[in-house]
This record gives structure tokens, C-alpha cells and sequence, in this order.
């Protein structure tokens, strides 16, 4: 017998599209398009209107991402690339989006999302990405005023996640739940580096510790790096989370326990999802550009 | 007079024994997770390669990131002492010595003496450690012997962007699937290490003689690329470098019993 090796690290990939609309309709039709260092993105919007998403797992190009990103938002319309008025590439691949008229920092763009998510009154977004975590405040036109990054350690990333889930064969998005399903909160585990983290989770299990312990433990020290890089720029409400890592309450709410702050909840009928919020962003530039575009084309005609 | 030096690592114990002086056994066993166990375990397999008993063993002095659970020592000392009082001894012109183990590195400056003036550590982050190079050499299927061999083949300086032992290990395979032949990936990551090694270095300040010892100066293609990093004429390799610790902690052990005695 062949026993499949169980990928617990992966993430449900997932799409979205709204219902009874036809793009044909619309005057226009913008994308953005997230390429991230473990997950990409595309958004869709019709005359500015959230008409299709899909979220998936980088691969081994930028280019390719970004198309199977695009297409799996197209899947099932007739829309083409050639129907598509303006895009905007973003994300750590963002200058490889081959149909892109500009790309945009994601820094930039999470902002954007978030304000369009949240609404103005967002004024601190944590951005915890596949491989980096960022924190950007803003004003509330969702404009960037400051951030702080960190991407060099995998400690308090999307992949430091995957390597745990891995480790003890959780399934990535059991995680946030089975921390919590313990007697008492544990110490954090000491070490920082992913490295040494897993191997201290495999001793604490050797040790007799539950599964469900380590994962408190682990969540708990991924939200102690995270919150030490918010005190470095400081937090002010409203305060959102966005990339994957805003779906693992294990850490969410490790982080607002530390932070003293809440993170605002999207409502539980929403049609969208924080791991969007660079891609939408990205979506909402594309649709403001290709306006001033027409506007300045329509003023040389004008002249003309 | 028999005394016998332990150094508890993250990842192996390693006892030296010596009689009068001289090495008359040297075990290394994994530390695993009951480290005072491990310890027994190596020190009862010193003895009986020496040809005694445990009890014939005067004094003891443990070292390494798991000395404190180590009760039956007499005495406990730290890398950094235990490094320099074994380096001096085998190096007596060293000024700086540098220690790469699995999961932790050390640079240490003495002064002709062989007295510490200075020492700077990594314990943090696997990307300054051993730990790094195994990483990598698992990503690309080659024995950490030959990772270290194939890289001196190479003459290429590819520079690796990641920094953390959990993205190079994505670097790497995306490497390999962009047709980068393995000697040149394997000098990439010597190169890489060497360059995070070589700041820690700094820190605690280069003065020749060098040494190197620990588990990872067997690595052939680590060191070469240290030595050209660092800008020395010489990076000596300590004889049995991954005893270095145990073999000062030895040392210490004898001077603290013929001060007793």
C-alpha cells in the first residue's frame, strides 16, 4: 500500500465571484494582482465593484503565478486579458506581472485594501505575509505614513506556520482553534528561529506535552515577535490584520491579548477575505488610474 | 591523575579523558533530551576506552549549552573559557578562535596569555550555525561531506538573498530547478554562512593566529570560504575540532585538581 504523504502545511485555495452580475455590462473592467512569495492573488473589479477573486499558492515564476492567479478568478466568465481596461501588479513579484500597466508596492496596496475593507477609520494594518510581516499605519484615505517590515527571519511568517503544522501534522487551519483547546496557557517557546522552534516543539511533545500545548506555545511566541515589531511603530485604532495569518485566531488573539488592542473583525457574511487585501488594493489603484487615463484622454480630445 | 572534560552540546555530548595530560579517550553521543543521562552514558564509554572505571576519574568539569544538567560534575565552566583554555593549549600563538557547532557559533579574542579579552556568540539563529549548512545540503541530496568537497570545485560567487536557514532552503530549491550546478549552489551557501560567521568574528575582533574548531570545521568547503571571507593568510583547523570544548574543560579539570591536590 502507498501511503500518501499528508501536505498539512497547505491552505484551502479559494475563490469568489458575485453573484448575477455580467461583466459585459460594466464600462470597465480592473485587476490587480498580488504575486506573494508563497501566495498569489487576483481581484477583478467592474466599474470599481468587487466582481471576482481567487487566491492560490505562488509557483516556481512570477509570470505563471500571476496568470494561473488571473485565470482562476476568470475561470467560468468569457472574460479575457484583452477585456481587462487596466492592471496593476503588486507583491514581492510584482515587476514580473506580464500584462501589468504599473506596478505598485504592497505596502501601498494592503493599505488601500484595507481601507476599502474596513473603512477610513483603519489607521494600523499588520500585514503577516508568507515570508515577511509588516506594519503600516495610514491616514484615513488608507495613504501610507509609515511602516516597519521584517523579511529576513521566518519567525512570526506564514511559512514559519507551514513549518509547525508540518512538524506536528496539524493541519494549518486547525491551528488557531487547537491552541486554545488547553488546560492553562503555557510559557512561549524560548527560541525564535524556526529552526530551533521545531526543534524544541518535537522535545516539549518527547517531554509528554499535548499537541494542542506546543501549538499554544508556538502561537504564543509568534505573537510576542510580532507585537514587539508593532511597538516599534506603535499602534492606533482602528487596527486590521491582513495576509493568511489574519485567519489563525491562535495568533490573532495572542496578539490583541499582548497589544492591549483589538483587530476589527470583517462581519461573518462578508464576501471578502484578508488574504485579498494586497490584490484589492492593487484592483482599487488600477480602477482610480485608469480614470485619471480616460479623464486625460477625454481633456486632449477636448483640446484637440 | 585522571580528570575528564564534558561538553554538553545542543545536538551531541562530547567527553575527553585525559591521564597526566594526555588524551587517553575521547567519546562523542548525542545529548538527545535526557542530557544528564547522555552525559552518563559518554563518561562510563570514556572510561572503559581509557581502560578504568568512573570512579577512578578525580574531577570533572562540564561545559556546553547543557552543563547545568550535569550534577555529577565538580565544577562548571563556559564554551567561551572551556574554547580558549583548550585552544591555547593546542595553539599557544592563537589570538582569535572561532567555534561553529549544529546550533550555535563562537568567536573568542585572547591575548598571548590566553586570556579572553573579548567573545561575541550566535545561539539565536540557525542561518550562523551548522544547522544552516545541513539545511541546505538536505535540500540538494548530497552528504554533508561531499557539500563541503563539491564547493571548492567551484569558482562562481552566487549571492543568496535569503538570510533565514527557512527561505535559503526555497533558494536553494529554486537554484536547482534554474539548472545552477551543485558545487556552485554548495559554494553559495559556504560563501552565505561564511559572510554571517565572519560579522560575529568582527564583533569580538580578528587578530591572527586564527583558529576554528566545532563540529563544522570538518566542512571543508565552509572553511575555505571562511578563511577567504575573513581576509587571513592562515584559518587553522584545531586537531579533533569538534573536541575542542571538552578537550578545554579537560584541561581546566586538571589544573583545578592539581590546585586541590
Amino acid at each position: 500500500m502507498i501511503e500518501e504523504k499528508r501536505e498539512f502545511w497547505r491552505w484551502t485555495e479559494k475563490i469568489w465571484r458575485a453573484d448575477g452580475v455580467d461583466w459585459k455590462d460594466a464600462a470597465s473592467v480592473t485587476v490587480g494582482i498580488d504575486v506573494g512569495s508563497v501566495s498569489s492573488q487576483a481581484v477583478v473589479l467592474t466599474d470599481g465593484r468587487l466582481f471576482a477573486f481567487y487566491s492560490t499558492r505562488t509557483g516556481s515564476n512570477s509570470p505563471d503565478s500571476a496568470k494561473k492567479a488571473l485565470g482562476g478568478a476568470m475561470e467560468g466568465t468569457d472574460m479575457t486579458i484583452d477585456d481587462v481596461h487596466y492592471v496593476v501588479g503588486t507583491g514581492y513579484g510584482r515587476v514580473n506581472v506580464p500584462f501589468a500597466n504599473r506596478a505598485i508596492t504592497e505596502i501601498a496596496c494592503h493599505a488601500r485594501g484595507a481601507n476599502f475593507m474596513v473603512g477610513p477609520s483603519v489607521r494600523t494594518i499588520l500585514d503577516m505575509g508568507g515570508q515577511d510581516c509588516k506594519v503600516i499605519r495610514c491616514d484615513d484615505k488608507g495613504k501610507v505614513q509609515n511602516f516597519i517590515m521584517n523579511d529576513k527571519c521566518a519567525a512570526g511568517t506564514g511559512r514559519g506556520m507551514e513549518v509547525i503544522a508540518d512538524t506536528l501534522g496539524v493541519p494549518i487551519e486547525d491551528i488557531g482553534v487547537r491552541s486554545f483547546d488547553i488546560d492553562d496557557e503555557p510559557e512561549p517557546v524560548s527560541n525564535v528561529c524556526t529552526v530551533f522552534a521545531k526543534s524544541e516543539a518535537t522535545a516539549l511533545l518527547k517531554a509528554g506535552w499535548s499537541v494542542n500545548r506546543v501549538l499554544a506555545a508556538y502561537c504564543s511566541a509568534m505573537a510576542e515577535r510580532v507585537a514587539s515589531l508593532i511597538d516599534r511603530v506603535g499602534v492606533e485604532k482602528d487596527f486590521f490584520i491582513t495576509g493568511g495569518i489574519a485567519k489563525n485566531s491562535g495568533v490573532v488573539r495572542r496578539i490583541e491579548r499582548r497589544i492591549g488592542v483589538e483587530a476589527v473583525k470583517l462581519p461573518a457574511d462578508t464576501n471578502l477575505d484578508p488574504q485579498i487585501a494586497g490584490a484589492l488594493g492593487a484592483a482599487l489603484f488600477a480602477h482610480a488610474l485608469l480614470r485619471r487615463q480616460q479623464k486625460a484622454e477625454a481633456a486632449a480630445g477636448a483640446a484637440a | 591523575m585522571i580528570v575528564a572534560g564534558i561538553d554538553v552540546g545542543s545536538k551531541n555530548t562530547h567527553v575527553v579523558v585525559l591521564k597526566h595530560g594526555e588524551v587517553v579517550a575521547r567519546v562523542a553521543v548525542p545529548s538527545g533530551f535526557e542530557q544528564e543521562e547522555a552525559a552518563r552514558g559518554g563518561v562510563a564509554a570514556a572510561a572503559a576506552a581509557a581502560g578504568i572505571t568512573v570512579s577512578d576519574i578525580d574531577y570533572m568539569v562540564a561545559t556546553g549549552v547543557g552543563r547545568k544538567a550535569i550534577p555529577f560534575a565538580q565544577h562548571l565552566v563556559t564554551e567561551v573559557a572551556a574554547d580558549a583554555r583548550g585552544a591555547h593549549a593546542l595553539v599557544p600563538e592563537v589570538r582569535t578562535i572561532i567555534d561553529v557547532g549544529a546550533d550555535e557559533a563562537l568567536a573568542i579574542r585572547v591575548d598571548a596569555a590566553g586570556k579572553v579579552v573579548d567573545f561575541a556568540a550566535n545561539e539565536k539563529c540557525a542561518a550562523g550555525a551548522g544547522a544552516f549548512v545541513e539545511a541546505m545540503s538536505r535540500a540538494l541530496e548530497v552528504s554533508l561531506t561531499r557539500f563541503g568537497e563539491i564547493s571548492l570545485e567551484s569558482t562562481k560567487s552566487i549571492p543568496m538573498n535569503a538570510q533565514c536557514t527557512v527561505f535559503a532552503e526555497s533558494e536553494v530549491v529554486s537554484l536547482i530547478h534554474s539548472n545552477t550546478s551543485e558545487k556552485d549552489i554548495a559554494k553559495a551557501v559556504h560563501d552565505a554562512m561564511a559572510g554571517r560567521v565572519s560579522a560575529m568574528v568582527r564583533r569580538a575582533g580578528l587578530e591572527e593566529v586564527v583558529v576554528i574548531g566545532g563540529g563544522v570545521a570538518y566542512n571543508v568547503g565552509f572553511v575555505k570560504a571562511l578563511k577567504d571571507t575573513l581576509g587571513v593568510r592562515e584559518l587553522r583547523v584545531v586537531p579533533d575540532p569538534e573536541y575542542l570544548g571538552s578537550y578545554g574543560a579537560a584541561l581546566i579539570a586538571a589544573d583545578r585538581a592539581a590546585e586541590r591536590a
